[in-house]
C-alpha cells in the first residue's frame, strides 16, 4: 500500500463573513451588532470532507464555482486552517501561482524566478543553478529581462509553470492556469506533467476543463455543495458531474492529446 | 450542531514536509529587499540621493520656518534639527507603511505558506539602510560647523539601532496584523503620527519644553527615542536613561506585535 502523503480527515472549512468588520469606524459604532455577527454569520466552504492523495499520484479535483476546490488547495497549501477535523501533508507543497499572482509587475523576469523561489522555500543558491533551465523551458527569449508588467497573460502563465515546474516540487497544486498558454506550450505542460508522474511528483490538479482531468489524472474528487460528492475513476466522476450539470459529454470522445 | 460548537474543536494542520533552514529566511529576507529597493529606486545612486533628499528637504522647510521666519533663537538649530528629522524619518516612515504591507502582498500571503513576518521584518529593515545610509551626511553637517563625530559612536549607534529597530518592528507587525481586519486603521494612524510628530522632540531639542511638563514626555514611546539619538549624534553622549526607557517601550511594543502576529497570521488568506 502507497503512502498517502495528503491526508483531510473530517476536514470542515468555515469563513466568517468579515465584510461588516471593515473598519474600525463601523464596527465601534455598530458594536454589539458587530459582534453578534462575527460569531454568527458564517460561510462554510466545506464540510466534513475526507480524502487521502498517494504519493505520485495525479489527483483531479472538480466541482461547481464556490464548491470548495480553491479552499480545498488553501488547506493543503496550508495558508488556510480547518475548523475542524485534520489536514495532514507530508512532502513539501508547491503552489502553481496562479496566473503570475506572486510576481512582482515591476520586477523582471529573472528576479521574479528568484522572489517565487525563496517563498517556495529554495536558497538562492539553488535557484541560480536552475535558472537557466527554467528560462529556456518558458520560452520568454529577452523578455526574462524585462518587467512582467509587459507580458501578456500566456507569458506569466508559462513563467509561472516554469518556476514551479523547476524547483524540485515534491506536491504540485495546480489552479486552473493552463488554459492561457498557446496550444503548443500546453502540449509541452502536459509532457512535463506526464514526466512528474514517473519521478514520484504529486500533482493535485483544480480544473473546469474535463478533458485535463480525463487524460492527465489517475483519480477524480467531485466536490459539490461543500461535500465530496463522488471520487474515483475520472471518466466516471467526469461523466457524473457532466449529468449533473445538464451537458452532455462524450467521454470517449475526448481527444487524448488535448488538454 | 451550532456554529460556535464547531469553531471549539480548532482544526490542525500537519505540514510535516515543510523545512525551511535558516539559509531560506535568510534568502528570502534578501531577495525581498532587493525587490523593495530596485522597484523604489531602478538606478542606484539616483535612488540614494532620493532618500537623502526627503528628511534633507524637510529639514530645510523647518529652519526656514522656524529659525528664519518665526525668529526661534536656537543655537546650531540646523543640527538639531537634522539629528531629529533623519531618525524621525526611519521612525515614520516605517510606522506609516506598516499597516499596507500585508494587504499589499496579498498576492503571495494567499498562496504560499511563508513565515508572512518577513514581509514587515524587510520593510523595517529597509527603512533601517536609509536611515544608515544618512548618517554619513550628518556627519558632512558636523564636520562643516565644526565639530567631530564622537568615538562613543562606536557602541551607541548599534544600541541606539537595535532598541529603534525593535520597537519600530514590534509596532510595524501589530499594525500590519490588525490592518488586515480594520483596513481604517491606516488613516487612523496617519492622525496619530502627526500628532506624535509635535509632541516628539524633532523640530526643538528637549531644553525647550518647560520644566513642569517635561517628564511627561517618557509617556511618548519616540521621544525618548529621538532624543536620545540626538543626544549621541550632537553631543557624543549614550543617554542611558533614555536607552532604557525606549529599550522598554521597545520590548513591550515587541512582545504586543508578536502576540497579536501569532494570534491572527492564520486568518491572514482569509481575509485578504
Amino acid at each position: 500500500m502507497r503512502e498517502p502523503v495528503i491526508s483531510f480527515y473530517n476536514v470542515s472549512k468555515s469563513y466568517p463573513l468579515y465584510g461588516h468588520i471593515r473598519g474600525i469606524k463601523n464596527f465601534l459604532f455598530n458594536f454589539p451588532k458587530s459582534l453578534t455577527s462575527m460569531r454568527q454569520e458564517r460561510f462554510e466552504a466545506l464540510s466534513n470532507i475526507s480524502f487521502e492523495v498517494y504519493e505520485g499520484e495525479n489527483f483531479g479535483i472538480i466541482g461547481n464555482n464556490g464548491a470548495g476546490k480553491s479552499t480545498t488547495l488553501g488547506l493543503i497549501a496550508g495558508v488556510l486552517k480547518p475548523n475542524k477535523g485534520r489536514v495532514v501533508v507530508r512532502r513539501r507543497v508547491s503552489p502553481l501561482l496562479a496566473l503570475g499572482a506572486g510576481f512582482h509587475a515591476e520586477l523582471t523576469g529573472r528576479e521574479n524566478v528568484e522572489l517565487n523561489g525563496v517563498l517556495l522555500g529554495l536558497t538562492r543558491k539553488e535557484i541560480r543553478r536552475k535558472m537557466d533551465e527554467i528560462i529556456e523551458f518558458s520560452e520568454l527569449g529577452d523578455f526574462v529581462n524585462r518587467p512582467v508588467r509587459v507580458y501578456s497573460s500566456g507569458m506569466l502563465a508559462r513563467l509561472g509553470f516554469s518556476v514551479v515546474a523547476h524547483l524540485d516540487p515534491e506536491i504540485l497544486l495546480i489552479d486552473e492556469v493552463l488554459g492561457v498558454g498557446d496550444i503548443r506550450f500546453q502540449k509541452k505542460c502536459l509532457d512535463k506533467m506526464m514526466s512528474f508522474k514517473d519521478s514520484g511528483v504529486t500533482m493535485v490538479l483544480v480544473t473546469h476543463s474535463v478533458a485535463s482531468v480525463m487524460n492527465i489524472c489517475d483519480r477524480a474528487m467531485w466536490i459539490d455543495n461543500h461535500q465530496v460528492r463522488m471520487m474515483g475513476d475520472p471518466a466516471e466522476v467526469v461523466e457524473a458531474y457532466c449529468a449533473a450539470s445538464n451537458v452532455p459529454i462524450n467521454t470517449n470522445a475526448v481527444n487524448k492529446a488535448a488538454l | 450542531m451550532s456554529v460556535s460548537q464547531r469553531i471549539r474543536r480548532k482544526g490542525k494542520v500537519n505540514l510535516l514536509g515543510n523545512n525551511r533552514n535558516w539559509e531560506n529566511y535568510r534568502d528570502i529576507l534578501i531577495v525581498l529587499l532587493q525587490k523593495e529597493l530596485k522597484v523604489r529606486y531602478n538606478n542606484k545612486l539616483l535612488g540614494y540621493l532620493w532618500s537623502i533628499a526627503n528628511p534633507l528637504a524637510a529639514a530645510v522647510v523647518y529652519f526656514v520656518a522656524f529659525q528664519i521666519l518665526m525668529r526661534l533663537r536656537v543655537p546650531d538649530y540646523q543640527l538639531i534639527l537634522l539629528t531629529g528629522v533623519f531618525p524621525w524619518q526611519w521612525f515614520t516612515n516605517a510606522v506609516g507603511s506598516a499597516s499596507n504591507v500585508f494587504v499589499g502582498n496579498a498576492s503571495i500571503i494567499k498562496k504560499v505558506n511563508f513565515p508572512r513576518n518577513i514581509v514587515p521584518l524587510c520593510m523595517v529593515t529597509n527603512h533601517m539602510i536609509h536611515f544608515i545610509m544618512s548618517i554619513p551626511v550628518i556627519v558632512l553637517f558636523l564636520l562643516f560647523y565644526q565639530r567631530v563625530p564622537s568615538l562613543t559612536w562606536l557602541y551607541g549607534i548599534p544600541l541606539w539601532l537595535v532598541v529603534h529597530f525593535f520597537m519600530v518592528y514590534g509596532i510595524a507587525l501589530g499594525l500590519a496584523s490588525i490592518n488586515l481586519f480594520f483596513r481604517d486603521l491606516e488613516r487612523l494612524m496617519s492622525i496619530v503620527l502627526n500628532f506624535a510628530f509635535y509632541l516628539t522632540p524633532v523640530l526643538y531639542p528637549l531644553d525647550l519644553i518647560p520644566e513642569h511638563v517635561r517628564h511627561y514626555m517618557f509617556l511618548n514611546p519616540a521621544a525618548p527615542l529621538i532624543a536620545g539619538w540626538r543626544e549621541l549624534l550632537l553631543d557624543g553622549r549614550v543617554e542611558w536613561l533614555f536607552l532604557a526607557v525606549s529599550a522598554g517601550y521597545a520590548a513591550l511594543f515587541f512582545a504586543i506585535g508578536m502576540v497579536i502576529y501569532r494570534r491572527l497570521s492564520w486568518k491572514f488568506a482569509e481575509v485578504l
